[in-house]
């Protein structure tokens, strides 16, 4: 039984009160497909039943699980391939040059999903920046949801999770075989801090980032919570620092202090002084 | 590699090796999609002659599991071929072990897809193989 109007508020109720985000009417469908597994799991009927039981009880258990389930986003490694070689062939050796002195580098992925992304990063550095390894690191993903940071921990991907993107030359040298799984090499695992982040909320007490990843996650917010966001964003970011955005996102109309880069064929942000 | 650009003149000449009809017609699809010319081989050996036979291909697409001369044989006897050595050698196949996925680099294949695998799946891969990454 598809949901109604009346359990679709419910939903877009619970995901703005506990994540800040609009889910848009028309967006049924991603209501369906996302909640069906977690009604299932916690034996109800349907989409419409589970959403009722957290209307009734909203101290459930399942509040917890039904907003994670709309707030996860699909990724994979290397998405969309340019931010990573723009790090590679032009941000991380300009940061190497500006940071030669002082050997320290911030980074923070937010809304790191499965892990994909935080870890594509962390390999990449690995594989191109060994001497990265002398430097002072402090390496931040952050989600919003435990569930997903716990997998982030872990490390570990189905064959068709490293199928996706994962050149093969990474996998040998950055994972080991888990039974049908693969799983990160613990020294990569030990890179990255896994840590719960609610971007509508304060940041913790992190030191100031170079570089930060917010790929494919505004777009679930109102334009005020976005611009609160990239406002809080930039002064959690060195002066010369860099900002991912996804691809179909920009700064532009939203908060305007900051300055478009184009490398290659990707666009990066940088705060204005 | 550079996958084919819509309205160019030369297509870029992908082959795809299989013994298995409905594998092969699978991957043509995938690559006819994005505006390879497809062509197909049964085994290594076949494989082998149809490159001589067309002066060479950009993109390979390797089974392992063959008869007459099976996908790694393959790899290993074209990259002795210097005229060849810009062809995109991508492993399409049921091995999943990290050994194969290894061995199959070291005797100079530049991609390993496991099966069951997408259309996204061709694509990544396609995109990332000398992309420098």
């Amino acid at each position: 039984m598809p949901i109604d109007s009346s359990e679709f508020a419910i939903l877009q109720g619970l995901v703005s009160k506990h994540a800040a985000i609009v889910l848009d009417t028309g967006k049924e469908y991603l209501a369906e497909s996302r909640l069906t597994p977690v009604a299932r799991t916690a034996g109800c009927a349907s989409v419409a039943e589970l959403l009722r039981r957290v209307h009734d009880d909203p101290r459930s258990p399942l509040v917890g699980r039904v907003v994670e389930a709309m707030t996860t986003n699909e990724t994979s490694f290397f998405r969309d391939m340019h931010p990573f070689e723009a790090l590679r062939t032009t941000i991380i050796p300009e940061l190497m040059r500006a940071r030669a002195n002082e050997r320290s580098l911030n980074l923070w992925c937010a809304a790191a999903s499965s892990g994909q992304e935080p870890y594509t990063v962390a390999m990449t550095l690995l594989e191109h920046f060994p001497q990265l390894q002398q430097w002072k690191l402090r390496f931040v993903a952050s989600d919003i949801a435990p569930a997903m940071l716990a997998r982030c921990r872990e490390g570990r991907y189905s064959q068709l999770e490293v199928n996706r993107g994962l050149p093969a030359k990474y996998l040998v040298k950055y994972f080991d075989k888990a039974g049908a799984e693969w799983q990160l090499k613990p020294h990569v695992r030990s890179m990255i801090e896994f840590v719960e982040v609610n971007l509508a909320r304060p940041f913790p007490a992190w030191p100031q980032m170079d570089i930060v990843f917010m790929r494919n996650v505004l777009i679930y917010f109102s334009l005020e919570t976005k611009r609160d966001i990239l406002r809080r964003v930039r002064k959690q970011m060195r002066p010369d620092g860099w900002f991912f955005l996804g691809g179909s996102e920009s700064t532009l109309n939203v908060d305007d202090k900051w300055t478009r880069v184009q490398l290659d064929k990707t666009s990066v942000y940088r705060p204005v002084p | 590699m550079n996958l084919p650009e819509q309205g160019t003149t030369r297509r870029p000449r992908a082959l795809v090796i299989d013994d298995s009809r409905a594998v092969r017609s699978i991957i043509r699809q995938i690559l006819a999609d994005l505006s390879f010319e497809v062509h197909e081989a049964e085994d290594g050996q076949q494989a082998l002659a149809k490159i001589d036979e067309l002066g060479g291909v950009d993109l390979a697409t390797v089974d392992w599991n063959m008869p007459v001369m099976n996908g790694l044989q393959f790899v290993e006897a074209l990259r002795t071929k210097p005229e060849h050595a810009g062809t995109c050698l991508v492993m399409v196949t049921t091995e999943t072990d990290m050994d194969y996925v290894r061995r199959a680099l070291e005797a100079g294949a530049d991609e390993f897809v496991m099966k069951p695998f997408t259309r996204d799946v061709i694509l990544d891969k396609l995109n990332i193989a000398g992309s420098g990454a």
